[in-house]
């Protein structure tokens, strides 16, 4: 995934997460890499009438009980730890992303 | 299937593609890694790339057959038009034509990009 704001993938991943789950799928894990990690900084603070990238993220998370995977390698190169994940995420491996290629029927990149 | 379609270094592609094959290379999968467009640059022998900064992963294409990853595939016509012949690749590929990407694509349960 792409980072917030730069490209519409985040959004994008976004509403498909969402439509998916409306739909009745099951998603397993929504994984974060590059600079997607960035979607999960708490310290995000965009302007008031635009949308709140994170806080969108963090309620669905929440609100579906679903796994929201940071990459660590891709994290630490950009100043994102545990310290600065929101709600919601957490730090994992890329081996989780294969497993999730392993596991789910059908799997989903956003990119620009 | 991991496809690599962007030139290395000037972008982090490349190399989190590289990573990506290695760890499914660790997880036993049955995973096919096509080279095609500028991707077909990204294991050019000979690149230096000491003045950059950026670390030089290229010769890292090597370790995929430790890993047992031998499903590697070249783009005939992205070879071409970049000038890029066999010998000048620090692994080797088998040359495919697009009517066999094609083929290949379809048969593929996921895709990772690059």
């Amino acid at each position: 995934m792409e980072g917030p704001y730069q490209h519409e993938a985040s959004d994008s991943a976004y509403q498909f997460t969402k439509a998916a789950l409306a739909k009745g799928h099951e998603i397993l894990r929504v994984f974060f890499y590059q600079d997607g990690v960035l979607n999960s900084n708490k310290l995000m603070d965009p302007q008031a009438d635009d949308r709140h990238i994170r806080k969108q993220w963090s309620a669905l998370a929440i609100e579906n009980n679903i796994d929201f995977i940071v990459c660590v390698a891709a994290a630490k190169r950009r100043g994102i730890n545990d310290t600065v994940t929101a709600e919601g995420f957490k730090i994992g491996g890329l081996g989780m992303l294969t497993e999730l290629a392993i596991e789910a029927d059908r799997l989903v990149e956003f990119r620009a | 299937m991991v496809v690599f379609r962007t030139a290395p270094y000037g972008g982090i592609y490349s190399f989190e593609g590289l990573e990506n094959v290695l760890i499914m290379g660790a997880y036993d999968q049955d995973v096919s890694v096509l080279f095609i467009d500028d991707g077909v640059l990204a294991i050019k022998k000979g690149m230096d790339n000491s003045g950059t900064g950026i670390k030089d992963f290229s010769p890292t294409f090597r370790a995929l057959e430790a890993y047992d990853i031998e499903k590697i595939y070249i783009d005939r016509a992205s070879m071409e038009v970049r000038g890029v012949s066999l010998e000048d690749l620090v692994i080797e590929p088998e040359v495919i034509e697009a009517d066999a990407v094609e083929k290949m694509m379809e048969e593929q349960k996921n895709f990772f990009m690059f």
